[in-house]
């Protein structure tokens, strides 16, 4: 089952209900277009074969994502298809960061070597090797660059950062980034994939009676 | 009905053209155009439509599809006129057809009569420009009124105590509450404060073609794929095409007003996509290009007999901005809010809009808003509590147990006019087009700071009353990051002091506009955008009362 179109193909159907009934009959042709787009553009994903990356690499890549958001009873950033959105993110709108990869990948190994002789690369390492190693990255990582505010680029990023930002986006965004592949990212996360949802929303405004004026004793208080 | 879409050469002298499309663009666009007069809008980016919003945060967080490319548009920042500025993008806004109300949060409640007239009451802050507004709280009434029933305002008349008068209850009831809503309610009332339906430019109800909210959950940041968020995009821009006399022309980069001899505009020099340059000319010419674009585009248009920048007599062009002070306070709750579904706030609290200044020792106010705003990848990198790991199994866990849990408090609040605070053009930095770079030279007043650390600490308060397992702040740090760009041009009488006069006219030149964030005086306590259109609406006003007297070029000691 495709949860991406059923996901689209929901909302589709509800946004024909009472509440879209007036907007969407104008609105249907782009609606379809977008939805359509989309829904291709995520059948496109995963790529076939890695793009920008050498076999070596995605495989240190994967490695390095899976350390981050491992795979237990819930889906980790394999299941996600990290290492598929990084590949893809490296051609697109991070092409610039190609040498830091290259670059972070080779001091990486050089790392990995001197800490613990014997092992050669990352994806090599024990998980309590791997632990250590991500560590030692991210605590080198604190001298050079800066990342932007909340809605910031991510400008002059070392390779740890780069490397945590792109798995957490590979893992959770929308499948039309070419990430979250069949919403494994926001299984985890408890986000459900569909495009409208009515009140209530949650635990605490399940029961709630309607907005009313604040009562006396609290006026008093 | 469908009208063919008009559209104008450049050569053709129209009555108005407008610089950007966003909340005060889009409405004076529609109501000149409805008043009969000839307008040509130019915008920057794209003209983008409901089918082309996604929730992708890739597109919209990373390409910048909506807003402002740092890449393109370096911007430039130091703390102090006498340090050389960095590169850092400490600027964000709406790129596109709609500008920043087309990714807003659509928070918008009104000014209150106090904002208006608070240096009278408040007295002489040292080191500010703080000062009254020409115009009063009762000026802009029947325009908020306007604003509301016009785009499509969702919220409850009479609820919050402290709402200023108003002549017309909302055209729709407010949006659903949330799980932040309800708990925010629930402490703030336990601490006697009068926490309400939170007013919001988002339909509850459809109308005028539009749906209703759908509560999808990607809208601050993101553009709204049912329309229901009333951005200029949805609403007034629609309105201004369907006249067939306003032409809105995408990817048009004005970096330059052309004037005469008699030191009157004559139109504006634009790039189009392809790099060309164009000529537009009008009668007349209205800047609506944001608190930072505007300033900007007046200080580009620096010629002989303006040598300080356009309409910049005062020296002001660009000074005074005001950010909006803003802090941000976390909350994790035992069960699930699942508050990632919904627009992203449901309720506000103004109890602390004004504040004892002399019980205190600062001056300001401001308010506090309910709400979850984080987008998933967001949530990842900025939404775990401190101290969380940043990798493995417990950081995949604390993802997994605190995205539906968590809420916030955003506390919105006054930012002081200092002067050195500013827009200007950097010296050495270009943008892509070889044009110079905005410049953001910014330092905190110490007195917001200290309001700011005061309010996020009622924010905690009402956490822990509402039952927050788990409670932190954003550290109160100096402002980097300007979104609310506001008091860059401001209004006055007087032309040594303001850069308009109440008809939102430059002093300097007669037929040159400015209608924007930087038009403002003061900074309000956040949420700009509603005061922004109540303005714009007025502003139309004035000027159609200008043009219908044939005072557009200027009164008889202007003319030739």
């Amino acid at each position: 089952m495709d949860t991406f179109q059923s996901a689209r193909r929901g909302f589709l159907l509800q946004m024909s209900g009472a509440a879209g009934a007036v907007w969407i009959a104008g609105q249907w042709p782009g609606i379809l277009a977008a939805a359509q787009h989309a829904h291709a553009a995520a059948k496109a994903d995963p790529a076939p074969a890695f793009e920008v990356l050498t076999h070596e690499e995605a495989k240190e890549i994967e490695a390095l994502s899976s350390a981050i958001i491992p795979s237990d009873e819930l889906p980790g950033a394999r299941e996600a298809g990290v290492v598929y959105f990084i590949d893809r993110a490296l051609k697109t709108f991070a092409r610039d960061a190609k040498p830091v990869y290259e670059q972070g990948l080779a001091d990486l190994r050089q790392m990995t070597g001197e800490m613990f002789p014997g092992v050669e690369r990352f994806s090599s390492a024990t998980p309590d090797q791997q632990e250590k190693l991500l560590a030692k990255l991210e605590q080198e990582s604190q001298s050079g660059g800066r990342q932007g505010g909340r809605m910031g680029g991510t400008m002059g990023m070392s390779f740890a950062g780069l490397l945590r930002f792109h798995t957490l986006a590979g893992f959770l965004v929308d499948p039309e980034g070419g990430g979250n592949r069949d919403y494994a990212g926001w299984k985890v996360i408890g986000r459900d994939p569909a495009h409208s949802f009515s009140p209530p929303f949650g635990f605490y405004d399940k029961d709630y009676p309607g907005w009313q004026p604040a009562s006396p004793e609290t006026e008093n208080k | 009905m469908t009208q063919a879409k008009v559209t104008y050469k450049p050569s053709d002298e129209v009555d108005f053209v407008i610089i950007g499309s966003g909340a005060a663009g889009g409405v004076l666009a529609k109501e000149l155009s409805t008043n009969g007069f000839r307008v040509v809008v130019l915008e920057q980016g794209p003209y983008l439509t409901e089918a082309d919003f996604t929730h992708n945060e890739v597109e919209v967080f990373i390409n910048h599809a909506l807003t402002n490319n740092p890449k393109r548009q370096p911007v430039t920042f130091r703390q102090s006129e006498a340090e050389k500025a960095v590169l850092q993008p400490s600027v964000l806004y709406g790129r596109c057809v709609g500008g920043s109300s087309v990714h807003f949060t659509a928070n918008f409640w009104r000014f209150h009569e106090i904002d208006f007239i608070e240096r009278s009451k408040v007295g002489e802050i040292p080191g500010t420009g703080f000062t009254d507004w020409p115009i009063t709280y009762a000026d802009l009434e029947p325009y908020y009124t306007k604003v509301e029933w016009e785009i499509g305002v969702s919220g409850l008349a009479g609820a919050s105590p402290f709402d200023p008068p108003r002549s017309r209850p909302y055209p729709m009831p407010p949006l659903p509450v949330k799980a932040s809503g309800v708990l925010f309610e629930r402490g703030a009332r336990k601490l006697g404060y009068h926490p309400f339906p939170a007013p919001m430019a988002i339909l509850s109800q459809p109308r005028a073609g539009r749906s209703a909210c759908v509560n999808c959950g990607f809208c601050l940041g993101f553009g709204c794929e049912v329309g229901a968020k009333s951005s200029s995009l949805a609403t007034v821009i629609r309105m201004a095409e369907r006249t067939g006399r306003c032409e809105v022309r995408p990817d048009c980069y004005v970096h330059r007003i052309a004037t005469d001899k008699q030191g009157r505009a004559t139109g504006t020099v634009y790039f189009d996509a392809h790099r060309n340059t164009h000529l537009q000319k009008a009668k007349a010419v209205i800047v609506c290009a944001n608190g930072a674009e505007t300033p900007r585009l007046l200080l580009l248009s620096a010629n002989s007999a303006f040598p300080h920048g356009l309409a910049n007599s005062s020296g002001l062009v660009g000074k005074y901005l005001m950010p909006n002070s803003s802090a941000i306070a976390y909350g994790v709750f035992d069960e699930p809010l699942n508050d990632y579904k919904g627009p992203a706030v449901s309720r506000v609290c103004h109890d602390f809009y004004e504040l004892d200044a002399k019980k205190l020792g600062f001056y300001g106010g401001g308010g506090l808003d309910a709400r979850f705003d984080f987008t998933p990848v967001a949530f990842a990198m900025n939404g775990l509590p401190p101290g969380t790991p940043r990798w493995g199994k417990e950081f995949k866990k604390a993802l997994q147990q605190n995205f539906t849990r968590t809420m916030e408090i955003f506390c919105h609040a006054t930012s002081l006019p200092v002067a050195s605070n500013s827009f200007s053009l950097d010296p050495d930095v270009k943008d892509a087009w070889g044009l110079p770079a905005l410049r953001m030279t910014y330092k905190d007043h110490p007195n917001d700071l200290k309001m700011m650390e005061w309010m996020v600490e009622r924010a905690m308060e009402i956490l822990d009353a509402a039952g927050a397992k788990t409670k932190w702040h954003a550290p109160i740090t100096e402002t980097q990051f300007a979104v609310h760009l506001l008091g860059t041009c401001r209004m006055g009488q007087d032309p040594k002091t303001s850069v308009i006069n109440p008809d939102h006219r430059t002093h300097d030149v007669p037929n040159l506009f400015l209608c924007d964030g930087s038009s403002l005086v003061t900074s309000g306590r956040g949420q700009p955008t509603m005061t922004i259109q109540a303005m714009a609406y007025r502003a139309a006003d004035r000027i159609t009362a200008l043009a219908k007297r044939g005072d557009l070029a200027g009164s008889a000691e202007h003319a030739t």
